[in-house]
């Protein structure tokens, strides 16, 4: 799935990228890379933008940037 | 004898990391808003003194990495590089790093490395990241680096000597600290391309030449070193992604490694992530109901401020101007001398001064939500909404203050980091319907439109409507601009969300104080200019006429006494003939005659045409020259019982031929004139200072005059059918 599709509260491990532009050389300036943990924190009134959590901070991004980013979800360990 | 330069010390770090705080921390109140040619961003510099030492401090923009797209975020590079002719290399670069959020803000460092020049961690918010349970053991972190830290605590002053004599000692003894490599493969094709540019290109270029596409570094060099260059980059290129590498992630991918390796076992995070105020107060101010809710009240709040409290300071410095004015012109003789300076001059400095209780009050709060952190949020609330006209969230700000005003509407757009989105914003922005147009909605609404004709909900609703013009015709044309002139990639929308803070009263009095002073500088002489020329256009050719308004006035107050009501009007009205008589045959009265045709279609006679030119300089002259021409004197636009009056003698108004002059399609077609058109050289001035060019001023002029031409030309016409 992508990161768009992530859902409030969940936990998903970036997989990779999809294309190779500006857009994503902006996304990864600011530290989303393979194998980071992203936390989803939750959408705007309108569904859009989203702001998650990586490394130690929180960010926002469009959903059309988030659909560039490949990832997994974590399962929460019960 | 030759100067001995001062030690330069450059600032650079993130946004949202106390950067303005330790800078005026710094510098304190000696310091100075400086811009270099052909850009827009602005640079701050001030004196830091060690000791007996006197250096120079540059604060450079904020910025979460040093890959420019653009001259704006190439002035950063150029000056730590040495290129930028206005200043010296800087000995040594203070990064600024907060330190609850490390490993990204050291990415921009790690660029800094690379560009050769003595580096200094200011470790900055260590008690925030410590009351996150983040332990950084700092002299490992200092050792694996290579590069002195110093933890500080900016908003309180918390190690800034230290800092200091950091700086003091790595003037004295300069050292670069380490940087991480980039692949051989990419290492091979930087060498093959610097080959082609001789070794005076910074290496540092060239890479960015092969890893930004569409980069500044592919305009710079390509300009400099021709279209060889760029194909033999553009094979470069494909070589590395036919090797496997995505181009987008080069360099991402090492600094970040290298980060990791290198901060690790020197960075404790507590296994539990604690919940910070940021997190509670998010859950609220982000939320779908309560956050748009708060955002609302907020929003009232900006829009309050500007437009209500700002208006006792606006009403005082009005009042101040008119005593100043009455003042100089009793002691004065009637005269070219004293109509210029009462009329040109005072009334000129009055029009500039009058703007700046909006501006500092806007900018204030700007300052507040920016500091605090709140902006972000508005951003985030916001962004989907504006992104159908191709704007962003942070365009929300400046168009809800261009209500109020334009010109703090415009100065505020700063806050967007998108330079087209920002352009953008501020080409639209006059169309907000502001605060000036109001009594010129009231004089024609209340004459033409008035509740006992028409009925009550009229009014009201021909007042919504001139509002909604500017409201649905703002991002509607911002849209357009986004798709033709100003189109280019959809700007990435990546955000940070800054940690909730409280606001420094310093930065916050420092920056409304800041861009008060930088209207009247920049923006006061040309706004002034402008309003002599317009009273010039109506002084001359003055004939006679001063002298004798003068000796019939005098003549009046003279007999005032003696004289019943009656009489006293009547002499009153011949005044106010005169004056009209006269500004009909003044200059700008000869080419309102001269346009009549061409307002014609828009049902104007000249009379009109003339007042609406004659408000070009500044709208609300409008009022006043309408009273003027006919024939009820200048009085003051904000009175009701001026107005009023007014409004009257426009009923009564006739064309030679014996037509009424204004009509409900007439007063409408003005209406609808003024929504549109940008007759405010101060908004104008101050596009061509954020812009730094003629081009979008005049842009903006032209395209708003023509809609506002072809708007009060339809509602004529249609109107008439009715």
């Amino acid at each position: 799935m992508t990161l768009d599709q992530a859902k409030e509260g969940q936990r998903v491990r970036i997989e990779g990228f999809v294309g190779d532009d500006l857009v994503l050389q902006r996304l990864m300036e600011m530290g989303l890379l393979e194998d980071e943990e992203v936390e989803v924190v939750g959408f705007a009134p309108l569904g859009d933008p989203m702001e998650i959590r990586l490394r130690d901070y929180r960010l926002s991004l469009r959903q059309s940037e988030a659909a560039r980013i490949r990832v997994i979800l974590i399962l929460p360990d019960s | 004898m030759m100067a001995v330069r001062n030690p330069t010390i450059a600032l650079v770090g993130n946004p949202n990391t106390g950067k303005t705080t330790l800078f005026n921390a710094l510098a304190g109140m000696n310091q100075r808003v400086g811009n270099y040619p052909g850009v827009t961003v602005e640079t701050k510099k001030g004196k830091l003194h060690i000791a007996d030492r006197t250096l120079d401090l540059i604060d450079l923009p904020g910025t979460y990495s040093l890959a420019p797209r653009s001259p704006d975020e190439m002035v950063a590079v150029d000056v730590i590089l040495g290129n930028n002719p206005s200043e010296p290399r800087p000995d040594v670069v203070v990064t600024i790093v907060d330190a609850s959020n490390l490993e990204r803000n050291l990415y921009l460092m790690t660029q800094v490395l690379e560009l050769g020049v003595p580096v200094i961690i200011a470790l900055n918010m260590v008690d925030v990241a410590r009351s996150q349970g983040l332990k950084i053991d700092v002299d490992r972190l200092s050792q694996q680096l290579g590069v002195p830290i110093v933890p500080i605590q900016a908003n309180r002053g918390v190690g800034l000597d230290a800092l200091k004599s950091a700086i003091a000692r790595v003037l004295e003894s300069p050292a670069c600290g380490r940087c991480p490599a980039f692949p051989d493969a990419f290492e091979h094709e930087v060498a093959t391309l610097q080959a082609c540019t001789g070794p005076t290109e910074p290496v540092y270029l060239i890479r960015r030449l092969v890893l930004d596409v569409g980069g500044y570094a592919e305009k710079r060099l390509g300009a400099k070193y021709g279209a060889d260059l760029i194909d033999k980059m553009h094979a470069a290129r494909q070589r590395l992604v036919q090797a496997g590498f995505t181009l987008a992630g080069i360099e991402a991918r090492i600094r970040y490694a290298w980060i990791r390796k290198m901060t690790a076992g020197c960075i404790e995070r507590p296994v539990e992530r604690v919940v910070s105020w940021t997190d509670r107060l998010d859950k609220v101010l982000t939320h779908r109901i309560l956050g748009t809710l708060i955002f609302l009240a907020v929003m009232f709040l900006v829009f309050e401020t500007i437009f209500v409290v700002a208006d006792p300071f606006m009403g005082w410095i009005k009042l101040g101007v008119g005593w100043i004015e009455e003042t100089v012109a009793s002691a004065m003789a009637a005269g070219p001398l004293r109509s210029l300076l009462v009329e040109g001059v005072i009334r000129g400095v009055g029009a500039v001064v009058v703007f700046i209780p909006q501006i500092v009050f806007l900018f204030a709060i700007i300052a507040v939500l920016e500091d605090c952190g709140y902006m972000a949020r508005a951003a985030f609330l916001m962004d989907r909404l504006m992104a159908r006209a191709g704007l962003n969230g942070k365009s929300f700000i400046p168009l809800l203050s261009s209500m109020a005003c334009a010109v703090p509407g415009i100065m505020s757009a700063r806050v967007i980091e998108n330079p087209r989105d920002r352009l953008a914003t501020i080409l639209v922005a006059p169309l907000m319907s502001c605060s000036a147009r109001l009594p010129v909605y009231s004089l024609l609404v209340a004459a033409f439109l008035p509740i006992e004709e028409y009925g009550w909900f009229v009014p009201g609703l021909v007042f919504f409507s001139l509002y909604l013009i500017g409201i649905i015709l703002a991002p509607a044309l911002a849209f357009v601009l986004k798709s033709t002139l100003l189109r280019g990639e959809t700007p990435v929308f990546v955000m940070e969300m800054p940690l909730y803070k409280m606001p420094s009263a310093y930065t916050v009095l420092r920056r409304s104080f800041d861009a008060g002073r930088m209207f009247l500088k920049r923006a006061g002489t040309m706004i002034l200019a402008s309003m002599i020329l317009v009273w010039a256009a109506l002084y001359f050719p003055s004939g006679d006429f001063a002298s004798r308004i003068e000796t019939a006035t005098q003549r009046l107050e003279g007999q005032r006494d003696e004289l019943d009501e009656e009489s006293i009007a009547a002499q009153e009205k011949k005044i106010n003939e005169l004056r009209s008589e006269w500004k009909a045959q003044s200059l700008l009265g000869q080419v309102g005659k001269w346009i009549e045709p061409a307002v014609e279609p828009l049902g104007w006679d000249w009379r009109i045409g003339m007042a609406a030119l004659a408000s070009f300089p500044a709208r609300e002259v409008m009022v006043g020259t309408l009273g003027i021409i006919f024939g009820e004197g200048e009085g003051d636009a904000g009175e009701e019982e001026y107005r009023r009056t007014l409004g009257g003698a426009l009923r009564e108004a006739r064309r030679p031929d014996g037509r009424a002059v204004f009509s409900v399609p007439v007063a409408l077609s003005v209406l609808v004139f003024f929504a549109l058109c940008c007759q405010c050289v101060s908004t104008l001035v101050v596009i061509k200072r954020e812009t730094n060019t003629w081009r979008w001023p005049i842009f903006t002029f032209v395209y708003m005059t023509a809609l506002a031409y072809v708007g009060a030309f339809l509602t004529y016409q249609i109107g008439c059918l009715f």
